[in-house]
């Protein structure tokens, strides 16, 4: 699926966009330029990557600093062990858009649980 | 280096086996942990395991399929070590020899003095601990809580959710004064009040009533407050005791250089029981946090390698977290050194706040409750040292 995320103008470098799809994606314009979209929870626990602290194609978890990478979705080290999903991003006519991925997206187990119906 | 044992199986020994690996050690490694279990993650065992949101298999530290080509010396109580002949002794079996020794340790959770044997009294600091409160607080009940530091104010949040009725007993006239200063300390700790929880601060215990199984907890006021559950977060002591007589200076855990070296040639400690020297502050920390322990055997591992010919990097601010009653509460830095505190954004009332610790102008140190996204940038400026 393609949704709209917001302008490319509106997106200043080295900021990020949380797209309220299910489960969120957040948009990032790193300082080189390039947009990518990856899932925006990380894959440890609950916190948004898009609070995190860019740097380079690198985002570092706000809450307990494991880092992800924009291109792979790849983490460095823990406590997160999972990669998170990476997203196509289209920039058309100053439009950014993002085609989200078909695979499993890895969340953490406290909203796996909640979204099975667990304890919260 | 042909060898080098790791002592300690947990966070900072994990941490410092990947480091090794990681800056090139081919060699043989041994790693010795006296608890039967791979190592696990302990920030969960006072929020979302004791709660029975995260179950057991989600605590491992070590990632699927990941093999650092170590030999696992587990269930293994480490009793001394040998600088002349290069070796660490065990409780059971052979001694171990290395060329090269990191300390990782960690701590035990300080007892309450008298209530050894005592049923329903508990510490919390291993796997073990984690699963014998969990299988008590599940029977409900009457829940004091001696200490409101961090674990203690964490293992309140946690059996106040799961609808125990809970009391908190601080000595301190404000919990976590030490950690984040009276003003801040008192605003985080109303957390308690806000949910009902009881807080009785400024009163020490005197000790413990019950025959087998303890029934109140005696303050030095005269009160007594019904307990049929007792959890004691009275802070934890370096686990150093097996180093003594080696020769190691030791003074308030491992006594470290800014780069993890002790007083040994080849042994450096990494975590809660290392104390390094802080150059920022001109003085010796020990910092008892997650962070630390996961990033500071970078270092020390590139000591060891090195024969001690590494210049020490200077570390960041310690960090650490903590989850209470749905609050999000992030601290870097040091609270002691302050002469001034602002309120930045939000508002202490209402627990969601950042605030700036000062001295002389320049931030020592920065709160976040409930404030990932500022918090995140005031830290980063704290650790580059601009405001
Ligand atoms: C319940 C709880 C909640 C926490 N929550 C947070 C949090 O929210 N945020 C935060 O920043 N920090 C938190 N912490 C602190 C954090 O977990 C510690 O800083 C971290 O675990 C330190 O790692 P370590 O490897 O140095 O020590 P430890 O984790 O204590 O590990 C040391 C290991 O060495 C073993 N050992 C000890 N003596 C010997 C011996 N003689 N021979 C062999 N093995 C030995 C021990 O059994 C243990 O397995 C929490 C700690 C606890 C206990
Ligand atoms: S929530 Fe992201 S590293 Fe823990």
């Amino acid at each position: 699926m393609m949704i709209p995320a917001c302008r490319l103008a509106d997106l200043p470098r080295g900021e990020a966009f949380r797209l309220d799809a299910d489960p969120p994606v957040s948009v990032f314009h790193t300082d080189d330029g390039e947009v990518f979209a990856i899932d925006d929870t990380c894959t440890h626990q609950d916190a948004s990557l898009a609070d995190g602290w860019l740097e380079g194609c690198e985002v570092e978890c706000p809450l307990h600093a494991s880092k992800f990478d924009l291109r792979t979705g790849a983490v460095d080290s823990p406590p997160a062990k999972l990669p998170v999903r990476t997203h196509e991003v289209v920039v058309e006519d100053g439009m950014i858009y993002v085609r989200l991925s078909t695979e499993a997206p890895n969340l953490p187990p406290c909203i796996s649980a909640r979204l099975a119906g667990g304890p919260a | 280096m042909r060898t080098v044992a790791v002592v300690g199986a947990s966070l900072a020994g994990l941490s410092a086996a990947r480091s090794l690996r990681k800056q090139g050690f081919d060699g043989r490694l041994v790693v010795i942990g006296d608890e039967p279990h791979r190592p696990y993650d302990r920030p969960p065992l006072s929020k979302e395991f004791l709660s029975g949101t995260l179950g057991e298999a989600e605590l491992a530290l070590e990632a699927e399929g990941e093999d650092l080509a170590a030999e696992w010396l587990l269930g293994a109580r480490a009793t001394g070590l040998d600088h002349t002949a290069r070796s660490v002794r065990l409780a059971h079996g052979p001694e171990v020899r290395a060329d090269g020794f990191v300390i990782a340790t960690g701590a035990v959770a300080r007892a309450l003095p008298g209530s050894a044997g005592l049923a329903g009294v508990h510490t919390l600091r291993t796997l073990d601990d984690a699963r014998a409160l969990r299988d008590e607080l599940a029977g409900g009940g009457r829940l004091v809580v001696i200490g409101g530091g961090f674990i203690g104010a964490e293992v309140a949040s946690t059996a106040y959710a799961l609808g125990l009725d809970v009391t908190v007993v601080e000595a301190a006239p404000t919990p976590l004064a030490g950690p984040l200063g009276a003003t801040m300390g008192a605003v985080v700790s109303g957390l308690h009040t806000d949910h009902g929880v009881r807080l009785l601060c400024g009163v020490g215990v005197k000790g413990l009533s019950g025959e087998r199984r303890v029934d109140a907890v005696l303050l030095e006021d005269g009160r007594s407050v019904p307990a049929d559950i007792v959890v004691v977060g009275v802070g934890a002591l370096p686990c150093v005791e097996w180093l003594e007589g080696s020769g190691i200076v030791l003074d308030n855990g491992v006594k470290c250089g800014a780069d993890g070296r002790t007083s040994l040639a080849g042994v450096v400690a990494v975590g809660d029981c290392a104390n390094w020297y802080d150059p920022r502050a001109g003085h010796h920390r020990r910092v008892e946090h997650w962070t630390g322990a996961r990033e500071r055997p970078e270092a020390a591992v590139a000591t060891l390698l090195a024969g001690g010919a590494v210049e020490p990097g200077v570390p960041r601010p310690p960090y650490f977290w903590s989850d209470q009653y749905g609050v999000r509460i992030q601290f870097a830095g040091h609270a002691a050194e302050a002469d001034s505190i602002t309120v930045e954004a939000g508002a202490a009332d209402d627990r969601d706040v950042l605030a700036v610790y000062r001295r002389d102008g320049r931030p020592v140190a920065v709160l976040g409750m409930n404030q990932p996204r500022l918090f995140m940038r005031a830290r980063k400026q704290l650790a580059a040292g601009t405001s």
